[in-house]
């Protein structure tokens, strides 16, 4: 068990980060911690990915003197999560004002507290 | 797989642990941008450099500035996550 | 028990909750679907609610902590499954290892001229991907421009305001000397750093994104040192309107061409040239910067939009 934990412990960190994140972001009220939550899942993700593409012992994918196409690791997860983590900051800043716009309309970040305060603003 | 990525990425799980149990709310932005340092060091070592400089500036630098600002902007820099303020006179 | 009663007697209609609500009587997290069953009968029932759908929220708030943890377990227990039965990680025999990757690697050079293979594919073999992320960011700064320009107090059911405190008061930082200092030293670094990533993409580790973020948090600390009245004078409304516009047009128009030269086998007229000079590798170049200069902007749009409410 704990060589197979080994073995391929990026991808168990990755898969218990993602478990944490989503943990968070469905049991959590207040609106930052769940941004923070969807956060550490994007990054799980992006560990998960990068991982895939890492070969022992080889080098980063850039021309280097005496080596052979054997010797660099995989570009195409690289390239995948660089896409990957400018999006996350676009989204994260969409969500971010949507907060900001909810705290200006109900002056509180709990989930419940602006329920509460849907349901009283109706009758 | 050395020992520093094991650490590394052990390090990954407690900041997580602790950004999801951390009751302030600045506390919890700033351990996440020690998380995202960590994760750009960790990008290094699986030979990734394009991704250790992006995330070292997008994840650890430009996120953690918005959600600072964003508390700043809902005055909720002093609170925890039940929105009561802390109180250190008291004390 | 107490707490349960408080909010039944609540959903009844019977009680008018009090600002002064403790926490410990807030009902435990909330979905859309219990949202919407409440919703609807408040339209029809002002005043009340019926009973089963007030026995359906109750039992959904209830269960629903138990529910998500469950859902997390399941999710844990398939990934872990699937992990384990994974190749070992760092083996030559990971399935994404593929031809595509080996094709890359091994014409890479001939092909785009970019000696940075990662560059070389974001750029040249999967640019559509990039334009389409540089437009996600663009719409991104769309959003977020909707949302937060307009600066008056937005408050839907003209209710009187709960909890309004007086706003922090606040540190000015562009009179501290100390940040003067370092932002001086550290601010032309940063902008130097940030244009040779950007200008090297296609040499080195780097290249649009990466040297456009260092570049927006250059711009960030400058603003913050100095305040918004000195990055006004070469980064206003005006400028950020026509560098992303100009940017992404480029970019579009450049990459537009393999639509009218067939989408296979790309016969550029624009060569690789000499791949290790800085003026090689064909559109990369160009197209790193265009990205910077989106990324850049969008980085400093987004921070003032946060800050100020307006870029």
């Amino acid at each position: 068990m704990l060589d197979q934990i080994l073995a391929c412990l990026p991808e168990v960190v990755a898969v218990l980060l993602y478990a944490i994140g989503f943990m968070l972001l469905l049991l959590h009220k207040n609106l930052i911690k769940k941004i923070i939550g969807l956060n550490i899942m994007d990054t799980s993700m992006y560990l998960f990915l990068a991982s895939m593409g890492y070969i022992q012992g080889n080098i980063a994918p850039i021309l280097t003197e005496g080596a052979t196409v054997a010797d660099y690791i995989n570009p195409i997860p690289s390239g995948l999560v660089l896409t990957g983590i400018v999006v996350s900051v676009s989204t994260t800043a969409l969500m971010l004002a949507l907060v900001i716009r909810l705290y200006r309309a109900y002056h509180t970040l709990n989930l419940d507290e602006i329920y509460i305060e849907i349901q009283r603003g109706r009758r | 797989m050395t020992m520093l990525e094991v650490v590394l990425l052990l390090f990954l799980l407690v900041c997580a642990v602790a950004a999801a149990v951390t009751k302030k709310l600045l506390v919890t932005v700033v351990i996440f941008m020690g998380y995202s340092l960590v994760m750009s060091l960790i990008w290094m070592l699986l030979q990734s450099p394009d991704l250790a400089i992006t995330e070292a500036a997008v994840g650890a630098g430009v996120t953690s500035l918005l959600f600072f600002v964003t508390l700043r902007k809902i005055d909720q820099i002093e609170t925890d996550t039940k929105g009561k303020e802390e109180h250190h006179e008291e004390q | 028990m107490k707490s349960n009663e408080t909010w039944k007697s609540w959903l009844r209609g019977d009680l008018d909750l009090t600002d002064t609500l403790p926490e410990a009587q807030m009902p435990s997290a909330l979905e859309p679907t219990g949202t919407e069953t409440s919703q609807t009968s408040g339209e029809e029932q002002p005043a009340s609610m019926k009973t089963l759908e007030r026995w359906e929220l109750h039992l959904f708030q209830k269960l629903y902590p138990f529910f998500a943890v469950l859902m997390g377990l399941a999710i844990v227990v398939v990934l872990m499954a699937t992990v384990f039965s994974l190749p070992r990680f760092g083996g030559e025999d990971v399935p994404a290892n593929n031809e595509v990757a080996e094709r890359y690697l091994a014409d890479g050079i001939e092909e785009t001229g970019a000696i940075n293979f990662v560059a070389g594919m974001i750029l040249d073999y999967r640019a559509f991907d990039t334009l389409g992320e540089s437009h996600v960011l663009f719409t991104g700064v769309c959003a977020v421009i909707l949302l937060l320009e307009s600066t008056e107090e937005v408050n839907i059911f003209r209710r009187k305001k709960t909890k309004k405190r007086a706003p922090a008061p606040r540190l000015d930082l562009t009179k501290d000397p100390i940040l003067h200092q370092a932002a001086l030293f550290i601010v032309p670094i940063i902008f130097l750093f940030g244009i040779y990533v950007v200008f090297n993409g296609h040499l080195s580790p780097g290249g649009g994104f990466s040297g456009g973020a260092i570049l927006g948090a250059g711009l960030i600390v400058y603003a913050s040192a100095f305040g918004f009245e000195q990055t006004e004078r070469f980064m206003n409304r005006k400028v950020f309107r026509m560098v992303t516009l100009c940017a992404l047009c480029f970019y579009s128009l450049s990459k537009c061409y393999s639509f009218f030269t067939g989408a296979n086998h790309l016969e550029s007229f624009i060569s690789p040239g000499t791949p290790g000079n800085i003026f090689s590798a064909g559109l990369i170049l160009p197209l790193n910067i265009a990205v910077g200069a989106v990324v850049a902007c969008t980085m400093y749009g987004l921070f003032s939009l946060f800050e100020r409410g307006k870029i």
